[in-house]
């Protein structure tokens, strides 16, 4: 790999190179345009987070007291349509992948830069129509906008919101169309595919799910569009339309969509545990074949979310039986990222303990999905706060914390400053607390019976649902807290070097935060990633 | 005369090769998403051409064979003008560039002209889904699901031609500048690519909303 | 928690191997991801950097451990996988012998049709013991019908009728709830099932009896929509002879066969045009919106009611169903009501 750059005497970097917001709304540079999403994403995040906030303090007491039914509705609607499009989809691969694809391959930027800052420009569109939708008075679809109720029995903002989420779409297919057309392409030399490191083959994995599955789901919003403001039936039997058709597109795109969120998590989980075990990662090439299998396999098992639905027999066994065959790959990465630890030189920083919990929280979402994949079991417990409690485990016990992990690990290079180690450990502490205070007890909820979406549920229900309330009131705390230290250390944190955590890694040779074209020099790669036995003289170790 | 090569090199690539092929693995990436869009409107209508095969033959028996051939025919054609430009483009004849964009483009507008032709005829016939469509036999309410497919997925299509289009004529604006050589003409290239699927889809698209109901053509 | 746990105490003879596979799960799954978690923390704990500058040894992989934790659990899965679809044919497979109620769900209430004629607004009286089946239609959107102490649950869909079974075996009151989001109301879409010990059935039953059985009413109906007028008994008349019709192959015009099965019989009063019997014209009047989803139950349980001649070949229960048509009938899993055998499992 090359040698360490040194860190120049006065810092031009990409962030003082080119001053006033102009030179930020027009920026071509990867980086800027990954800060400008980590902004829009941040926002989502928060406002996502009131509506299940708001949702949690509904949920104390049994009746709906908060909340007519009608706008509990509506929160849970907009909470999803959020998380999922505009949270949980971008996170990782718009911030961390805009920012350290380029670097980790040695280019100088994407293949398309004026692609990705259109993708930027399509995805904040998205967000004003859908938050239009949201102020003119909300949709309360859920997040699933099935048919009837979404074309022909609900008066809300539906076809705005869909209208909004559709414009987003775009955004999700270019942003994964300039990754691999980058990746490809753009690799320096030396860098041959098994020398990538495991962060570009994982977004090299959520990339052809990104292109291939998200037209599915505009074509799927276009029809219901059209349904609904023409008052003609594609979905509608009472027209002679099939709502089942509707369900099935809608999870051929959605369910795909599940592993565009997980996939970037373990990508940001790939790179942190080697790193703060000072070891390479264990079983390389597994896991980048199981990255591929997550994603190849992830297209055909769309119809587990419809056991109860409709489906022939037949056809809900060959689902069940493929989803079982999906759930191999995670389960062999996750051997792998605990064998990387195993005779390791452990560190205990900030970015190790949000992957330390990753691991624990994505295993037992991911131990669920198999009870998910159990048909018998499925019939009793879809549609149920276990589903809720499920998802949940993976999307925020999985997704959020590697990517609060990897806003950690990558800090020091994005800005050039430490964030407050001490503070950044509790609050790591704090999330994974309230996280499982949350969202443990709706397991139970889900097996009692008390279904989702619900405003009201009867009274045997109230403990546990309080006791997940005050776990979201922690978990919240949990989240505010590096919001507001992150911040504080932009400004006011200890300078960092160009690698403080000692990482292998093409992006830790470059100054931080690094100069506008990445690397003073350009790289040539010379060995496998992860290698700190070839690397010990440069990074002082041994 | 061509444009210095420097200026054509984008700053993130090292070598015009590399900014080639990435661009033409991304043109074919956009491909795959775009059958991908159109392949969720293919399966609805494979869906409910099951369930419906009688409303839905007798609805391509409406359509008006003629003016769907002759569309097929000018796609077609347009095609192979639009590979002459490549050719021309590679040779480095700006000339005949332009002029093989330029038939490429007014092909594509007589498809147009044609497309909307058919839409305001079906319109007078009542064609349209929606409160005033009418369809006469027995089968009219399933004739309609056949209609609206129609109406979207030649609409959505129309919708790329017109980007097509769009594109051609910047292509030509582009050539009048002076930027197209033997050297450099990657976007002929890759808007050729982009015609072509159009061109591609139209087919099918006949296929399944023209040729169906033939045999039931009164000729 | 426990004494919560016991509110949902099995119910149904199916809860209890539900329950047998969910707990073993918990067991498997708990345990492997305990033992993760363990391995995991201890490791944390057992190699945490001694120095700075300390550099472990850099193992790079083991083909006999991927092996291993690649086929493992893969047995494991498919042992799980079994299991889940083994209990699954058996929730989805309605004994022959059960007592059918028909349900009708809307926005935001369950509305149940007894074969006696009694009705009930969401609430369903059963006796323990005996399998009862409902068949299930909507009358606007989605719904599902989920009763959790059963461990029973299954969308409920509009313009065709989807079955759900069970067999109570212990007395009590069971909660009742839509599992589809389907509205405004959804979370106010409950009710109850009580399910009775034999004598209290008894007395239950023999109370507020209703004016005739929901076959008889229907007969009154197929007389006041005019559909005797057209379908005689006797053979002759320009419509097909209803008589015998439940369950039997049809032969349409298009060469196809069907089943009539409740399905069909309901799409054939709302949608005559899409399956026209061989040798009949399309001649028979659209009752679309002119008969509801009740009324339809009705002429449906009435035509069953004049079931078969004695003597005709009967499928008797699952998997004994003419080999053309390849699945249950009436179940779960046709498309828009009674697609043709062939398609039936176009899902």
């Amino acid at each position: 790999m090359a040698t360490v750059a040194e860190t120049p005497a006065v810092e031009r970097n990409y962030l003082n190179q080119g001053e006033g917001i102009l030179s930020w709304l027009f920026t071509l540079d990867h980086k800027r345009i990954a800060i400008l999403y980590l902004v829009s994403v941040t926002m989502f995040f928060f406002l996502g987070g009131l509506f299940a906030l708001l949702m949690r303090l509904e949920l104390l007491a049994p009746r709906a007291w908060l909340f007519n039914p009608e706008d509990y509705n509506k929160l849970f609607s907009m909470h999803g349509i959020i998380m999922v499009w505009f949270f949980l989809i971008p996170s990782i691969p718009t911030t961390l992948g805009n920012f350290f694809i380029p670097m980790m391959i040695g280019a100088k930027d994407l293949a398309f830069p004026k692609l990705n800052l259109l993708s930027w420009y399509i995805f904040m569109f998205g967000g004003l129509v859908t938050v239009f939708a949201l102020i003119r008075g909300g949709v309360d679809t859920g997040w699933t906008f099935y048919t009837p109720l979404s074309t022909t029995y609900l008066n809300t903002y539906v076809t705005a919101a869909a209208a909004g989420v559709f414009i987003a779409g775009f955004s999700s297919i270019l942003t994964g169309l300039n990754f691999i057309a980058t990746i490809h392409g753009m690799r320096a030399p030396g860098m041959t595919w098994f020398r990538l490191p495991m962060f570009i083959w994982t977004h090299y994995a959520t990339s052809l799910v990104l292109v291939l599955a998200t037209p599915v789901l505009a074509v799927t919003l276009l029809m219901m569009g059209v349904e609904r403001v023409f008052h003609v039936g594609i979905f509608d039997p009472a027209l002679g339309g099939d709502p089942v058709l509707f369900q099935h597109m809608f999870w051929f795109y959605s369910h795909p969509a599940v592993y565009i969120m997980v996939l970037p998590g373990m990508a940001v989980i790939s790179e942190i545990i080697p790193t703060f075990s000072r070891k390479p990662l264990f079983g390389y090439d597994f896991v980048a074949y199981a990255s591929m299998a997550i994603a190849a396999i992830g297209f055909l098992v769309w119809g587990h979310h419809m056991f109860v639905a409709g489906l022939s027999v037949y056809s809900a066994m060959a689902f069940s039986f493929l989803s079982y065959l999906v759930a191999v790959p995670s389960a062999i990465k996750v051997f792998n990222w605990s064998a990387t630890m195993y005779k390791g030189a452990i560190s205990w920083d900030t970015p190790m303990l949000y992957a330390i919990g990753f691991l624990g929280l994505f295993t037992i979402g991911g131990m669920t999905g198999l009870f998910l994949a159990a048909l018998g079991i499925d019939v009793h417990v879809t549609d149920t706060y276990f589903v809720i409690a499920h998802f949940h485990y993976i999307m925020v016990g999985g997704t959020v914390m590697a990517f609060l992990g990897g806003i950690h690990y990558f800090w020091p290079k994005i800005t050039g400053r430490l964030y407050p180690e001490g503070l950044a450990r509790l609050s790591a502490l704090i999330v994974f607390v309230g996280f499982n205070l949350t969202f443990f007890p709706q397991f139970v909820l889900g097996y009692l019976g008390m279904p989702r979406r619900y405003a009201a549920y009867p009274a045997e229900f109230q403990m546990l649902n309080v006791l997940s309330t005050a776990g979201a009131s922690i978990l919240g705390v949990g989240y505010i807290f590096p919001l507001c230290y992150l911040l504080w250390s932009w400004k006011y944190g200890k300078k960092a070097g160009p690698n403080p955590w000692r990482a292998t890694g093409l992006e830790w040779t470059t100054a931080s935060p690094p100069p506008k074209d990445n690397f003073e020099v350009s790289p040539v790669v010379d060995g496998p990633p992860y290698d700190f036995g070839r690397m010990r003289e440069e990074l002082h170790l041994g | 005369m061509a444009e210095p090569l420097a200026l054509i090199l984008r700053e993130q690539f090292h070598e015009p090769s590399q900014q080639r092929e990435t661009a033409t693995l991304g043109m074919w990436i956009f491909i795959s998403t775009e059958i991908m869009l159109f392949g969720g409107l293919f399966l609805a209508f494979t869906v409910y051409r099951m369930y419906y095969p009688r409303a839905f033959i007798a609805g391509s028996a409406d359509m008006n064979i003629a003016l769907g051939a002759t569309n097929t025919a000018a796609l077609i054609c347009s095609s192979f003008t639009m590979a002459l430009g490549v050719h021309s483009a590679e040779i480095g004849s700006r000339r005949f560039l332009n002029l093989f964009l330029a038939l490429t483009m007014v092909l594509g507008a007589v498809f147009l002209g044609i497309k909307f032709t058919e839409y305001y005829l079906h319109y007078l016939d009542h064609r349209v889904p929606g409160p005033g469509f009418f369809f006469a036999g027995a089968d009219a309410s399933k004739a309609e699901m056949f209609f609206l497919l129609y109406f979207i997925m030649t609409g959505l299509h129309a919708l790329h031609m017109f980007v097509g289009e769009g594109i051609l004529f910047s292509m030509i604006l582009r050539n009048r500048a002076g930027s197209f050589s033997a050297e450099y003409h990657t976007p002929v290239v890759l808007a050729g690519l982009y015609w072509h699927f159009v061109d591609v889809i139209w087919v099918f698209l006949f296929a399944i909303f023209y040729i169906e109901g033939l045999h039931l053509h009164k000729w | 928690m426990i004494p919560g746990l016991l509110l949902v105490a099995p119910a149904s003879a199916i809860a209890v191997e539900y329950d047998w596979l969910f707990w073993s799960l918990v067991v498997v799954c708990g345990g492997v991801a305990l033992a993760i978690a363990v391995f995991v923390v201890w490791s944390a704990i057992h190699f945490h950097r001694r120095s700075e500058n300390e550099l472990p040894p850099q193992i790079k992989g083991s083909l006999k451990l991927e092996v291993t934790w690649t086929v493992i659990p893969l047995i494991i899965f498919l042992g799980m996988f079994g299991w889940g679809a083994s209990l699954y044919f058996e929730i989805e497979r309605p004994p022959a012998n059960a007592t059918e109620v028909y349900i009708v769900a809307r926005q935001w209430m369950w509305k149940a049709q007894y074969l006696d004629g009694r009705r009930e607004i969401d609430e369903l009286h059963v006796p323990i013991g005996r399998p009862i089946k409902l068949i299930m239609t909507s009358q606007d959107v989605i719904h599902s019908f989920f009763v959790p102490a059963f461990r029973v649950k299954q969308d409920v869909l509009p313009n065709r009728y989807t079955t759900v079974w069970f067999q109570a075996s212990k007395p009590g009151k069971y909660h009742l709830f839509c599992a589809e989001y389907c509205g405004a109301k959804h979370s106010g879409m409950i009710g109850y099932v009580y399910a009775m010990e034999p004598r209290q059935y008894a007395l239950w039953l023999s109370q507020g009896a209703a004016e005739g059985s929901l076959a008889s009413t229907g007969e009154k109906m197929f007389h006041q929509f005019g559909c005797a007028n057209c379908h005689h008994f006797d053979g002759q008349g320009p419509c097909p002879d209803l008589k015998g019709l439940y369950r039997r192959p049809v032969l349409l015009t298009t060469g196809q066969t069907v089943i009539a099965d409740e399905s069909y019989i309901r799409e054939s009063i709302v949608d005559p045009a899409a399956k026209i019997v061989a040798g009949f014209s399309n001649v028979m009047p659209v009752f679309k919106n002119l008969v509801t989803e009740d009324q339809l139950v009705e002429l449906v349980a009435y035509i069953k009611a004049i079931g078969p001649e004695p003597g005709t070949q009967q499928p008797s229960s699952a998997g004994s169903v003419p080999a053309s048509y390849g699945g249950q009938p009436g179940i779960s899993g046709s498309g828009p009501a009674g697609i043709s055998t062939d398609q039936n499992r176009a899902h």
